[in-house]
């Protein structure tokens, strides 16, 4: 060979020419096929929004579908008042992200909400953003009318392990959040509880993790917890909305009050039985 | 550069599948497989494997790489400096498998959403280097190819064989598919379980083991001399 591949100039030249070469090379690919993932990226987001009302769409279904079901879409801050801004818009992933490395305030925060109307009965559909293990995991979790039962629910991750935290995105841990409620009867906020894989709960706020997925599953409970709770500030100020009689705050407590009088009467009554 | 790009395009002395290159197939497959014998890319072949689309995947993730990067290295092995050849090969494995996981976002989202962080870490798989730096850098481009070909089948095959075996015993199904009935299943009233140790990375460990115990068993050739 007529040069001496292993001079330095020669070395310096390649390791430049090669760095150059396939940095380009990478950086036209992304440009040109962005436009497909962003365009993915946005489906699967009206995707998830749909999932968690049980509606399963395909990815090219998913705008027209979304537009026919999502009736408005708003912002509300910390205490659940309402704000200025585009809810869909709202990358709520990097503002999570942001708000971990400090560089949003928390009172800055805002959290969409989306209004659906699925034949007839109003639903809200709240995301959800946390931190798994490896990377985030989000979701998107569906509140019938009265603002703490549970209609559905679909969660996703960045890259949880494959068969292990990742399993938090299929039916058998989301199923488990139907019916389940974020407040208790006497209205006091509980949120959602994930507890151990495999531990079988019957509790009316909580449902099994991941076995082996462990601190995923804590990821996806912290979560719920946090965000439940800003969100049923808000759930709070539309349910009185809809229906006027504090329901929760009076009826219940006095009905509770007479059950436990009549309880205490039967005790006796039920254990000779 | 154009000159050592063409050179190696020029006809081989022997054909393409001629007896030599064949093998340079069917060794890694048994003889020589990267995971069971050269013990390389354990560690993808551990995690990926809890089911078998994701073992599948991944496998042609890897065979994308390898037979792409062998070529490239091939074509450049004349032109690489030796002092920075393995940081030449990281660079091209590197812009390989970034631009695997960019196509595979773009076009099968869901896929490259399942096997997640593994696409990236193919660049650490050490298959990759060692066919580089072991053959490509060596052998003429044609060769090379077929040998990042056969090292990425005889890698498929380990790992699509624990995938079986973790993803039926762990879970029950196939490819997503169940195959033991729901109807089997303690919480349904029968008498299985699924072992819960098979989707833990540990278990990959213990199958590779085992395959590699039949395969010393059956393949004297390969038992080292004490």
């Amino acid at each position: 060979m007529a040069f001496d591949k292993n001079s330095n100039q020669f070395t310096f030249i390649f390791a430049t020419v090669l760095v150059v070469v396939v940095g380009t090379l990478l950086a036209v690919t992304y440009l040109g096929l962005k436009p497909n993932y962003d365009e993915n990226v946005r489906r699967e987001k009206m995707q998830n929004i749909l999932a968690s009302l049980k509606v399963e769409v395909d990815r090219d279904a998913a705008p027209a579908t979304y537009d026919e079901l999502i009736k408005e879409t708003l912002l509300v801050d910390g205490d659940g008042i309402k704000q200025e801004g585009d809810a869909f818009s709202l990358d709520v992933l990097k503002q999570y992200k942001d708000w971990k490395a400090g560089v949003v305030k928390t009172e800055d925060l805002r959290y969409p909400v989306y209004l659906a109307d699925l034949e007839g009965q109003k639903l809200f559909v709240l995301p959800m953003v946390g931190t798994g293990l490896w990377g985030p995991v989000w979701g998107y979790v569906a509140l019938k009318n009265d603002g703490r039962t549970i209609y559905g629910s679909t969660f996703d991750h960045k890259g949880e392990t494959p068969g292990l935290g990742a399993e938090i995105s299929t039916p058998i841990f989301e199923d488990p959040f139907q019916g389940k409620t974020i407040t208790d009867d006497q209205g006091n906020f509980k949120g959602i509880t994930v507890y151990k894989g495999g531990s079988q709960t019957t509790d009316p706020h909580g449902v099994d993790g991941i076995s082996g997925g462990t601190i995923t599953s804590q990821g996806v409970d912290e979560m719920l917890k946090r965000l439940l709770a800003v969100y049923d500030k808000y759930l709070r100020t539309q349910v009185a909305a809809v229906a006027p009689a504090p329901v929760i705050a009076t009826d219940t407590l006095t009905t509770d009050s007479i059950q436990l009088v009549v309880d205490t009467t039967q005790t006796a009554s039920l254990i000779t039985r | 550069m154009s000159t050592a790009i063409a050179a190696p395009a020029a006809p081989p002395a022997e054909g393409l599948f001629s007896k030599k290159n064949r093998k340079l197939i069917t060794d890694p497959l048994n003889d020589n497989n990267p995971i069971t014998v050269q013990v390389l890319g354990i560690c993808s072949a551990l995690a990926i494997t809890v089911k078998v689309s994701n073992a599948l995947v991944m496998s042609i993730s890897v065979l994308a790489v390898v037979v792409l990067g062998n070529m490239v290295i091939s074509a450049l092995r004349n032109l690489i400096p030796g002092r920075i050849r393995i940081i030449a090969q990281l660079v091209i494995a590197a812009g390989l498998v970034t631009l695997v996981d960019i196509v595979l976002k773009a076009y099968v989202y869901d896929v490259s959403k399942q096997v997640g962080v593994y696409v990236g870490l193919i660049i650490t798989n050490c298959i990759i280097m060692g066919r580089f730096e072991a053959f490509a850098m060596g052998n003429k481009v044609g060769p090379s190819a077929l040998d990042g070909f056969g090292n990425s089948l005889g890698y498929a095959w380990i790992l699509v064989v624990v995938g079986v075996f973790r993803e039926l015993f762990g879970n029950g199904s196939l490819l997503g598919m169940r195959i033991i009935p729901e109807s089997w299943y303690a919480t349904e009233g029968g008498f299985y379980f699924n072992n819960n140790m098979m989707i833990l990375p540990p278990m990959a460990l213990v199958i590779v083991g085992i395959i590699i115990w039949i395969q010393r068993s059956r393949n004297t050739k390969l038992i080292e001399q004490a």
